[in-house]
Order: structure tokens, then C-alpha cells, then sequence
């Protein structure tokens, strides 16, 4: 197919047979050739991964379409700021990405090893975010249709870290523990190959938990604001203070029971005027809320975020494969096409999350 | 195939390293379209905010596909194997959504959650 390839591989690094690149393959002419056939592999996988989720994109904008006022009440319970914050530290992790694949092609093993250590710990922090955005639903009860406790006039649950998290968290934690020792290990055999895998596992799993601790923290500060802007001006937050003129006229008498109930419960922040349509002409908060609504908004967003979720782990595993091989110095400018291939999925990931953050997280 | 030879200019055959400042420069406009789509949350944009969310997520993820995916300087036949993907998921919704909106009417929310945990009794 092309012939300007040649020269270059000829050069060789001495490992093959023929003078060959150690990783071509017997049936293709030329490292390029290989290179190419797998990229157009991998984008036919992604087309798969895009209508795949697709899949659930349709379920979503059904329902919104459906039923906005459903996705307007529901999506106030989902944590902004996290969410934002996640989408920062995914976004970072496709820029070491997007760096490792050039380090590879340039051959600087070290700068790869560094690379894929970096979007390995901006994965196990998305998750760790992720454990705490998850367990506290959990706590509130904020779960899949048919699990799903109404919200309005719950009692408050309890404060503090949930238990939920020490389950999520054991395996992480097992990482952590065995990486360690890994690591301990190789340092004190002198194995320095297999240090350089472990030491960024061992940074990966400590992410984790570097992720939940974010994830607690603007939580709690969270709290803390929105305790005190309770404490001033009980109405600033509500459903309708912020987006709807044509509900002021009727909107103080309604809600200045539910004060005290609203400022002990951070979890219902918004929930003050249940009786009243969150669109006009659409059912009351009341009907979203308790009778299968926001249940099924929740079973929605456990299926994107989680089967995404699924994705960040799977991307995990082949990173932790390219940081052997990376350690192994196997890539170079003719032989580079793995570290590309896992960057462009874990760039899809990171795509499907930048759709995902507004859809679920930023709806008013 | 011959014209990508031409882009790189350095001897990495057919590595196309993408220059640290592209790709700095992509990241923090995502970084600033993030925290623009953050901040448009804040406005009463009404019916527009999901049009104005999808089109900042449309170009954070252009960015993503041209520079960090590299399709800019990938070979064609990828970015059409790639692009033709979202023409099916626009079949794909735009007729599930039609059909489902012929009947609109014809439903309602079903009891499937279970009860309050404090009986409604304030209002």
C-alpha cells in the first residue's frame, strides 16, 4: 500500500528477526500499515461505544421531553460543584492522555510512565468523587424508580459519613494495602522496573481516597453555606426563587413552615412549595416526587453515570497495562499505536462525560 | 496517505507528535468552557439553557475529537467511519422521540416509588 514507510523501519531496533519492529505483525507490510489498521479498529469500537450509550441518551431525552418538570425538581439534588470538579479532573486526565501518546511518540519513556500515572490518578479521583456523590443519594434515599423515598418532609438523615462509603471504599482500600507492599517489596529487592509499576498503582489506589476527601470537604462546605444562607433568608433557594417571576406573587405564605425543615435538612434544599407546578400546566412537585418521577430520573442517572463509571474502570485496567509495557520500553515512533488506541477510548470517556455534566447536573 | 508526511517535518515517520502548547491550549479552553457552562447554569435562559449547555458541550467536545483524538490530522476515512456514528444516533432519537410523542397523552405517572417517610400532613 505505501512504500515511504520502509526506510524507516529497516533502521530497526535490533529485537526482530529481520530488523524488524519487534511488535509488527508477520501479515502486515509495515509498522505504518499496522498502525493504521488498528486505528481504524478502534474508531469502528468507538462508533460502537457512541450508539451504545446512545441508547441511553434517547432514554433520557425521552423522559426529559416527557416530563422536564421531572428533571427540573430531581436534578437539584445532584451536587454542581462536584460534578464541575470531576469534569475538571476528567478533562486533565485526557490531557495526560493526549501528552502520553506524544511522549510515546518521541520516545520518552519516562514522560510516558509520568503521563499514564497522572490519568490513572485523575481516574481513581473521579471515582472517589463519584463514591460520595453516590453514597449520599443513597442516604437520602435518592435511588432508582421503585427504591426511590419521597423527599418532601423526610425526616433528616443522619449527618456525617455514610456507611455505605466503608463498602464502596474496602477495595480501594485493599489497593492501597497490597500496592503498598508491592512497592516495598520491589524497592527493597532493588527491582526498579517493577517499583516504577507499582509506585503509580500505589499513587492510583491513594487517589482514590485523595477523591473522596475532596468529595467530603465540598460537601461539607456546601452544607455549611447553605446552613447559613438558611439562616439569613430562607426563601433565596427555593424551587422558585431563582428562576420562575410568574410564581412570586403567591410564593412566601406557602413556605415559611417549611423553614426550619429546610434548613435542617440539607438534602432538601430546594423543596419548599411542593403544591405548586415547577412548569405551569404540569403536575405539582408533589406528584413528581412521590409518585414515580424523580424515581425514574434516578434510575437514568445511575445507568449513564454508572455504566460511564464502568468505562473509567475498564480504561483503568488497559492503562495499568500500558504503564508495564510503558516500563518495559516497548513504544516508539513506529510502534505506538496501543498508548494511541487507549487514549482515543479514554478521550470518548471523557466526551461522554462532557454531555453527561450538563444534562444531569446543571438543569434549573 | 503521503500528505501527512508532510505535516510532522521531524523524522517520526508517520508520528504526528502534537506540540505541548496545542495541547495546553486545548485544555484550558475546555477548562474555561466548563466553567462557562457552570456559570450559564446561573442565568435564566428559560427554554434556551438546554440548547445553550449542548452547544458549549458540542465544542468542548470538538476540541476533544480534533486535537486530543487528533482527527485533524487523522486519515478521512476515520473521521467519516467516526462522524457517521452520530448521524445513526440522530436517526436513532429523532424518530424514537417522535413516535413517542404521538401518543404524549396517553400516560401518567405510576405509582412505583414508595411513600413519604412522614405522611404528608402539613398542607
Amino acid at each position: 500500500m505505501t512504500s515511504h514507510a520502509h526506510d524507516s523501519h529497516d533502521a530497526g531496533h535490533g529485537h526482530g528477526d529481520h530488523g524488524h519492529s519487534p511488535f509488527l505483525a508477520h501479515h502486515f507490510d509495515d509498522p505504518e500499515q499496522q498502525f493504521d489498521s488498528g486505528k481504524l479498529g478502534i474508531w469502528l469500537f468507538l462508533v460502537t461505544e457512541v450508539l451504545f450509550f446512545s441508547g441511553m441518551f434517547c432514554a433520557y431525552a425521552l423522559y426529559r421531553s416527557l416530563h422536564p418538570e421531572v428533571f427540573t425538581f430531581a436534578s437539584q439534588y445532584l451536587n454542581e460543584t462536584l460534578g464541575a470538579f470531576n469534569t475538571g479532573v476528567l478533562l486533565f486526565s485526557s490531557l495526560s492522555m493526549a501528552w502520553g501518546v506524544r511522549c510515546a511518540q518521541l520516545r520518552q519513556r519516562t514522560g510516558l510512565v509520568i503521563c499514564l500515572a497522572i490519568t490513572l490518578g485523575c481516574a481513581a479521583m473521579f471515582l472517589g468523587v463519584k463514591a460520595i456523590e453516590y453514597t449520599h443519594k443513597w442516604d437520602l434515599g435518592l435511588l432508582p424508580a421503585g427504591e426511590y423515598v419521597a423527599q418532601y418532609l423526610q425526616e433528616p438523615h443522619h449527618a456525617g459519613i455514610s456507611p455505605w462509603l466503608y463498602y464502596l471504599s474496602a477495595v480501594p482500600a485493599l489497593c492501597v494495602v497490597g500496592f503498598a507492599a508491592w512497592y516495598v517489596m520491589a524497592v527493597v529487592k532493588g527491582e526498579k522496573r517493577t517499583a516504577e509499576v507499582a509506585g503509580p498503582m500505589l499513587v492510583t489506589a491513594l487517589c482514590y481516597f485523595l477523591g473522596v476527601f475532596v468529595g467530603i470537604a465540598f460537601q461539607n462546605a456546601e452544607a455549611a453555606a447553605l446552613a447559613a444562607e438558611h439562616g439569613i433568608e430562607a426563601h433565596a433557594t427555593d424551587v422558585h426563587g431563582s428562576d420562575s417571576h410568574s410564581s412570586d406573587d403567591h410564593g412566601h405564605e406557602g413556605s415559611a413552615d417549611h423553614e426550619h425543615d429546610a434548613a435542617s435538612h440539607e438534602g432538601t434544599k430546594l423543596v419548599s412549595r411542593i403544591d405548586a407546578p415547577v412548569v405551569p400546566g404540569e403536575p405539582t412537585l408533589a406528584a413528581v416526587d412521590q409518585k414515580g418521577g424523580a424515581g425514574i430520573f434516578f434510575s437514568i442517572y445511575y445507568c449513564m453515570t454508572g455504566v460511564h463509571a464502568v468505562h473509567i474502570l475498564g480504561g483503568m485496567a488497559v492503562l495499568a497495562w500500558l504503564l508495564v509495557r510503558a516500563t518495559k520500553d516497548h513504544f516508539n515512533e513506529e510502534y505506538f499505536g496501543p498508548v494511541d488506541y487507549v487514549g482515543l477510548y479514554w478521550h470518548l470517556v471523557d466526551l461522554i462525560w462532557i454531555y453527561l455534566f450538563p444534562l444531569l447536573y446543571l438543569i434549573k | 496517505m503521503s500528505e501527512h508526511k508532510a505535516h510532522a517535518g521531524q523524522h517520526h515517520g508517520f508520528a504526528h507528535p502534537a506540540s505541548v502548547k496545542s495541547l495546553l491550549a486545548v485544555f484550558f479552553s475546555l477548562i474555561f468552557l466548563t466553567w462557562l457552562t457552570v456559570f450559564q447554569s446561573t442565568l435564566d435562559l428559560g427554554n434556551a439553557e438546554l440548547i445553550v449547555s449542548l452547544f458549549i458541550a458540542t465544542i468542548k467536545a470538538s476540541l476533544v475529537i480534533l486535537f486530543f483524538m487528533h482527527m485533524l490530522h487523522d486519515k478521512p476515512l476515520n473521521a467519516i467511519v467516526f462522524l457517521s456514528s452520530f448521524i445513526f444516533v440522530a436517526l436513532f432519537l429523532g424518530f424514537t422521540l417522535m413516535d413517542a410523542h404521538g401518543y404524549k397523552d396517553s400516560y401518567e405517572f405510576q405509582n412505583v416509588d414508595s411513600a413519604p417517610v412522614v405522611a404528608q400532613t402539613t398542607e
